[in-house]
């Protein structure tokens, strides 16, 4: 199947005096047209790296990139700046995490929104504004003629997140990139944002890469799951998969750690032990070694040779030296059991107590 | 500003509040806390108030773990502060362990600063980047002068081992700590004094998942040592769910409902908290078309010009003209479980 974005190798370094940073470190994933991806994972794992990659942001840094970022059959990684700047806000465009920061605070919401508008598309002044208008509508935004001249200070966060939205849709883009579109958002208005997003990726027929260190917001609205390590992907496969049956340790570890509505008050969680490794020193072989419960069960292999993706499943990848049948037997004996609502078995409390 | 009027001196010495034994460590009734809002600058005159506390009474028995709920502007947080008395209440009583600390001045706090500690919501603010930690964590024994049986600094390292951190760290500085060792520092610091209450504010939301569960299995470890009663609060509902024993769920200032951690999440009876936890994300891809979602229109109203009656007719669902005039008083709807509702679900 033609992707739509194909990323292949990807290694994103920044030299610093401390030493060489490997942010994203050999990093490959696909996404369809009109598909949603959910990148997990959790702070300086890569996964705003990497999406700051595709959008060509990392230009005029000290980064180092190396590796292929292939967009509509366009490698943006040898693409010149010019040919980025063209394709950036127009084929991709992006919703940052601060909808406060991100917004100019000396221009009105409907100029911000038309400026976006009018770099790639030569139309005038007021059909730019009747479009203006009209994104504002759609995403939500009550008696949006009028409150198209209003500044940023004068919406709340959930509102300003919704002018993002709809600043980020204005060009029609084949890939929009929301990088933690609700942490700042309290959950009433995450609900609302979460179900915009996927309401008009769908009648914009745009992918989605949704970035998020929620797994919950992922179940919600991603098709496939790519999990990130230390610049690195350690699971990638489609939700149900991913989360019906993780196939790394490091996966498990996520969905142990989180206390989770569905589940009784009293059941311990199940951390993850130590903390991330430093990104100018990850450790050889497998990076999640340190912390991982199972890396003495491959004989010394996740300590010396780098684990690569390979498949556990029909498109359900994993990058550990675990043997299947190990694996499989850890999952059903020891990990299933304690995550039950995660678990295969078809559960009945997700909604429960919920009307 | 004038000092708030006084008051307590007459009222009974064993309020009861709604949720609670009466012998409670703590008891709250009526706490109120309005910020003034003032217009000029040489004749300064009072435009408005933000009723960000309006009315809350609950009481916590020993060893329990309260928790607090609400989105942002609710005023969970100047409750935490209130109960510490980091603020001063404008209206309400306090009573902690028998003693009314409603209006204790500063001087007379400090006997009850040992007893009630604060975890605070940011492990990189809440952290004096100049002091070691030995600094940091020793500072509650040089402030109440107390005397520790084999030094300060054996009693440091032995609250370092305690919450899992090294204590040969001693002489290091929190910038050399990740933000789950640095949370682990100020829950040392809070545990110095052996506190009977911890009001913890968002103990966990700054941090990732994985740390996230160490944090909690460590002040649940620290309450079965130390018969720690906690206060906790946050807007995480999964977070609450797994550690706390009862919950109040706020909205505008207001208790809108106060239950057993287990009958609120299974039954909840306010529209809000059914929305509330109809809108929280589950982390099972298979739910997605089973679920049911509520979908609350609009933003949480401003704290300074709460709608009348009912606070939060203007976005419920249910409401009806009487939610519009009358404001529904938290009523115990089932043994434990109050509401404040004209409509509430699940009966």
């Amino acid at each position: 199947m033609a992707e739509l974005l194909e990323v292949r190798d990807l290694r994103i370094h920044f030299p610093t005096e401390d030493g060489l940073v490997r942010a994203v470190d050999g990093l490959s994933f696909g996404l369809g047209g009109g598909r949603t991806l959910g990148i997990v994972g959790e702070s300086g794992s890569g996964k705003s790296v990497t999406s700051l990659g595709i959008l060509g942001l990392h230009e005029g840094t000290s980064a180092r990139i190396s590796g292929e970022i292939w967009l509509d059959g366009e490698d943006l990684v040898r693409a010149a700046p010019e040919r980025i700047r063209d394709l950036r806000g127009n084929k991709v465009a992006m919703i940052f995490q601060d909808p406060l920061s991100s917004l100019h605070p000396y221009y009105s919401v409907g100029d911000q929104v038309i400026e976006a508008y009018r770099i790639h598309n030569r139309v005038g002044k007021k059909a730019a504004r009747a479009h203006a208008i009209e994104m504002l509508d759609r995403v939500g935004i009550p008696q949006a003629a009028a409150r198209a001249d209003d500044y940023p200070h004068q919406f709340s966060g959930g509102m300003r997140q919704r002018v993002m939205i709809a600043m980020a849709l204005s060009c029609d883009p084949k890939l929009l990139i929301a990088d933690e579109p609700t942490t700042a958002l309290d959950v009433t208005v995450q609900a609302q944002i979460l179900d915009l997003i996927a309401d008009l990726a769908a009648e914009f027929g745009s992918a989605v890469i949704i970035i998020t260190h929620d797994l919950g917001v992922v179940a919600e609205l991603a098709d496939d799951v790519l999990v990130m390590y230390a610049g690195k992907a350690v699971e990638y496969g489609t939700a149900e998969d991913v989360f019906t049956h993780p196939a790394h340790p490091y996966t498990w570890g996520l969905l142990g750690s989180m206390p989770r509505l569905d589940r009784e008050r009293g059941e311990r969680l199940i951390p993850i032990k130590g903390t991330p490794p430093s990104l100018i020193n990850v450790p050889p072989g497998c990076s999640f070694r340190p912390r991982c419960r199972y890396a003495d069960l491959t004989g010394g292999r996740s300590a010396a040779e780098v684990p690569t993706l390979r498949e556990t499943g029909p498109g359900h990848l994993s990058a550990c030296h675990l043997a299947a049948i190990q694996r499989r037997r850890i999952w059903a004996e020891e990990i299933s059991p304690r995550l039950e609502g995660a678990g295969q078995a078809p559960q009945a409390h997700a909604g429960e107590g919920i009307i | 500003m004038s000092a708030p009027p006084r008051q307590g001196a007459t009222t009974p010495a064993t309020p009861m509040a709604p949720g609670g034994p009466a012998d409670a460590l703590l008891a709250v009734t009526g706490l109120r806390k309005h910020f003034p809002v003032t217009r000029g600058i040489i004749f300064r005159h009072q435009v408005g108030a933000v009723q960000a506390v309006d009315g809350l009474g609950f009481s916590i028995a020993e060893g329990e773990t309260f928790g607090l709920v609400g989105e942002s502007g609710c005023g969970k947080t100047t409750t935490g502060r209130l109960l510490t008395r980091l603020l001063e209440p404008t209206g309400g009583r306090i009573v902690f362990d028998g003693h009314d600390i409603t209006h204790l001045r500063a001087g007379q706090m400090r006997p009850l600063r040992r007893s009630v500690q604060m975890i605070f919501q940011d492990p990189y603010s809440s952290l004096n980047p100049r002091h070691t930690v030995g600094a940091i964590v020793g500072a509650p024994f040089r402030l109440q002068r107390v005397k520790t049986e084999r030094g300060i600094k054996r009693s440091v390292q032995d609250l370092l081992e305690l919450v899992g951190l090294n204590p040969e760290h001693y002489n290091r500085y929190p910038h050399e700590f990740s933000g789950g060792q640095r949370q682990r520092i100020g829950i040392a610091r809070t545990l110095a004094l052996r506190p009977k209450l911890i009001v913890a504010d968002e103990p966990v939301s700054a941090l990732d998942v994985s740390i996230q569960a160490q944090v909690i299995n460590l002040l649940e470890d620290l309450q079965d040592e130390f018969g720690l009663t906690y206060v906790l609060i946050a807007h995480d509902l999964a977070v609450v769910r797994h550690t706390a024993d009862r919950v109040a769920v706020m909205y505008l200032g207001k208790i809108v409902e106060l239950a057993g951690s287990a009958q609120l999440y299974r039954r909840p009876r306010h529209p809000y908290t059914v929305a509330l936890l109809s809108a929280v994300p589950s982390p099972d891809p298979g739910a997605r078309g089973r679920r049911q979602r509520i979908r609350l229109s609009g933003d949480v109203p401003s704290p300074l010009n709460p709608p009348a009656g009912c606070r939060f007719h203007t976005r419920c669902w249910k409401a009806q003209e009487i939610c519009r005039t009358t404001e529904p008083p938290l009523a115990e709807l089932a043994p434990g479980h109050h509401a404040a509702c004209h409509f509430p679900e699940n009966t």
